[in-house]
């Protein structure tokens, strides 16, 4: 049964996409690793962990998509569900400092030192091992998705005040994240990791390796979403979209349809956050800001909702765009990002690959056209209308 | 009042205000199981009410709503009263328009409901026959691979009822099955919905009178919220109140 739908899954476009990641994952780290200094196909180092950070952002996109693309909820907060992945992962790094922190205390961090915290809190125990903090980057955004979206679903909560709760969600998290007595760090967040896995965090085989496991990672994601909007459910997701009170009629629970979207993207999404941590080397509340979630939004806009491979493409080539324009001119990034959004929503409701469909449609058309449309001499002399195959 | 037992739908002294103005007022209605029944009346009788009150869309001030002489309908949600098996027609028609008319049918299709016999869902062969089945019954066939955005509105129409045989329900109810419809695909499906009722029990919402007439059922004609009359066509049309409420304006 399961075997059967996976199989379904690997519709063409999946296949080339997942083996195009595949293939990144093994290059990349290799030109950076093998190639000698110099070399014109090697990637300079500071290269791995940026696009590396990229790929976790195409994860972040591709999660959003699988809820607004396919089942129409406009979530203006799945950053939130993205930090909160990261802070998991973060909490493992910052165990791992052990001694080797400024304070030089076995258990307890840095920052819960300098508070002058005694011992450590309830809830970072367990996540000195990696396993533990990894089923929590998946199982917390999952646990916040599903009571946030039991809640709002069931009181049939939808469209713009939707998206307004969401926005509100992050936000709280926000605050709630800047507070000290929290335990995460406060504004400074957790930073100053020395390892993973016992391997120093920001050597370049770390590093390469981080890269080909977001790829992976990536990839994997890739697999689920399309396993899960090429299913029986996957359409009936669409179906809510279009027409949600007519799905109901039919006699499917729609808040549960939502709900089973919601949990799977807060996955994937929190997942994303916990292998960009480790690129990054920092996570603070800034991640919960509203103004990232928007800027998701954004990306998978641009890149074509509703479509496996859009919210990829669009979150690499935004976020290609903002590390040049910031570095170019830094101060017109933000005019670009809104015209960006404005010409999109003018101009490309479909975003580059609906684009691409669109100019694909025109030109077999257009060859259709060519072939089998009689000539207009051919109708003047009354010929046969059925066009002749020859012409 | 009536034997609940042995109908398939019953609504008795079924009221129904929206801000002080009465949509339904002491509504009473009885469906037998295989049996038609046309509802006819004046915008604004309580029709369309009447059908989101059976579907689970509307709850009721008053008044007791039975499927199957025993289900009470008021308490139950929408997904759960189409899982009973009553299926509905609205009247603008309204299939998933991005989505191919296979895929609507196969969307409609009874089979269970919950999220994962959906996500893991496989078509059988007797599925695919099945719908196959009804793409021939709807005149569909030819067009199955199309998206339902591209049929016509006569044809959105049937793709509509063709959904409802696919949820093989024990109730239809049918919101202006014919408006926007040519006069031959009007009996058609005038044909269509009374070879379904041999078997099961449908209501029909219509302000056609020729498609009524075609009919040949049981006709109930509602003005301000409760029954005006009853009977056939032909007494409904015959009576005086009637003439004057609804058909002589």
């Amino acid at each position: 049964m399961l075997t059967q739908a996976l199989f379904r899954a690997l519709d063409k476009k999946a296949i080339w996409l997942v083996a195009i990641l595949i293939a990144v994952a093994i290059l990349v780290p290799a030109s950076n690793l093998l190639l000698p200094n110099g070399h014109p196909l090697r990637l300079p180092n500071y290269a791995v962990p940026l696009f590396g950070k990229y790929l976790t952002f195409a994860m972040l996109a591709l999660a959003l998509d699988l809820v607004w693309g396919y089942c129409g909820i406009l979530s203006l907060g799945h950053g939130a569900f993205f930090a909160i992945g990261g802070y998991g992962m973060g909490m493992y790094l910052m165990r791992q400092i052990g001694d080797r922190g400024v304070y030089a205390n076995p258990v307890l961090p840095d920052f819960m030192v300098f508070l002058n915290w005694k011992e450590l809190p309830w809830y970072w125990h367990g996540f000195d091992n990696f396993w533990f903090a990894m089923l929590m980057v998946m199982l917390v955004p999952a646990l916040l998705a599903f009571v946030f979206g039991f809640l709002a679903f069931r009181s049939r909560v939808t469209g713009v005040y939707l998206s307004i709760i969401t926005q509100a969600m992050t936000y709280a998290l926000l605050l709630a994240f800047f507070r000290n007595d929290m335990g995460f760090g406060g504004n400074n967040g957790l930073t100053d990791f020395k390892e993973i896995l016992g391997a120093p965090i920001s050597a370049d085989t770390t590093r390469a390796a981080l890269f080909a496991a977001s790829a992976i990672a990536l990839a994997l994601a890739v697999l689920v979403c399309s396993m899960v909007v090429n299913s029986k459910l996957g359409k009936v997701m669409v179906a809510v979209r279009d027409a949600e009170s007519r799905a109901r009629f039919l006699g499917y629970r729609v808040e549960y349809v939502k709900l089973f979207a919601f949990v799977v993207s807060a996955i994937i999404a929190g997942i994303a956050g916990a292998l960009y941590v480790p690129q990054v080397g920092i996570i603070n509340p800034g991640e919960f800001e509203p103004a990232n979630s928007i800027e998701v939004v954004i990306w998978t806009a641009v890149g074509g909702r509703g479509t496996i491979i859009g919210p990829i493409i669009g979150a690499i080539m935004v976020n290609v765009g903002k590390s040049y324009f910031t570095g170019a001119f830094p101060e017109f990034w933000l005019f670009a990002l809104g015209a960006l959004f404005v010409i999109t929503t003018l101009f490309l409701p479909k975003g580059i690959v609906g684009l691409i469909g669109q100019y694909r449609t025109l030109t077999t058309k257009r060859e259709q056209h060519d072939r089998s449309a009689p000539s207009p001499a051919d109708v003047e002399a009354g010929a046969d209308p059925q066009p002749k195959a020859a012409e | 009042m009536t034997d609940k037992t042995g109908t398939m739908l019953y609504l008795d002294g079924v009221s129904v205000a929206f801000d002080g103005f009465k949509a339904l007022n002491s509504l009473s209605i009885i469906v037998h199981p295989a049996e038609m029944l046309a509802i006819i009346g004046p915008n604004g009788a309580g029709k369309t009410t009447m059908m989101d009150i059976i579907t689970g869309k509307t709850r009721p001030d008053d008044g007791e709503v039975l499927f199957d002489g025993r289900t009470d309908l008021t308490k139950l949600d929408e997904a759960a009263i189409a899982n009973l098996g009553i299926g509905r027609k609205f009247q603008k028609p309204t299939v998933f328009e991005s989505q191919t008319v296979w895929d609507n049918l196969e969307m409609a299709l009874k089979k269970p409901r919950g999220i994962f016999p959906t996500l893991f869902y496989t078509a059988s062969a007797a599925d695919i026959a099945r719908i196959g089945e009804i793409l021939e019954t709807v005149r569909l066939l030819a067009r199955k691979d199309h998206l339902a955005a591209d049929l016509s509105h006569g044809q959105k129409q049937w793709l509509e009822i063709g959904m409802l045989l696919a949820q093989d329900p024990k109730l239809l109810l049918v919101d202006e099955p014919v408006a926007g419809m040519t006069d031959s695909e009007t009996v058609e499906t005038a044909k269509l919905l009374k070879d379904i009722a041999r078997t099961r029990s449908v209501v029909v919402v219509e302000h056609d009178m020729s498609f009524v007439r075609d009919l040949d059922s049981r006709v109930t004609c509602l003005a301000e919220g409760s029954v005006l009359a009853e009977g056939s066509l032909d007494q409904v049309s015959a009576n005086p109140v009637v003439i004057e409420r609804y058909l002589g304006r």
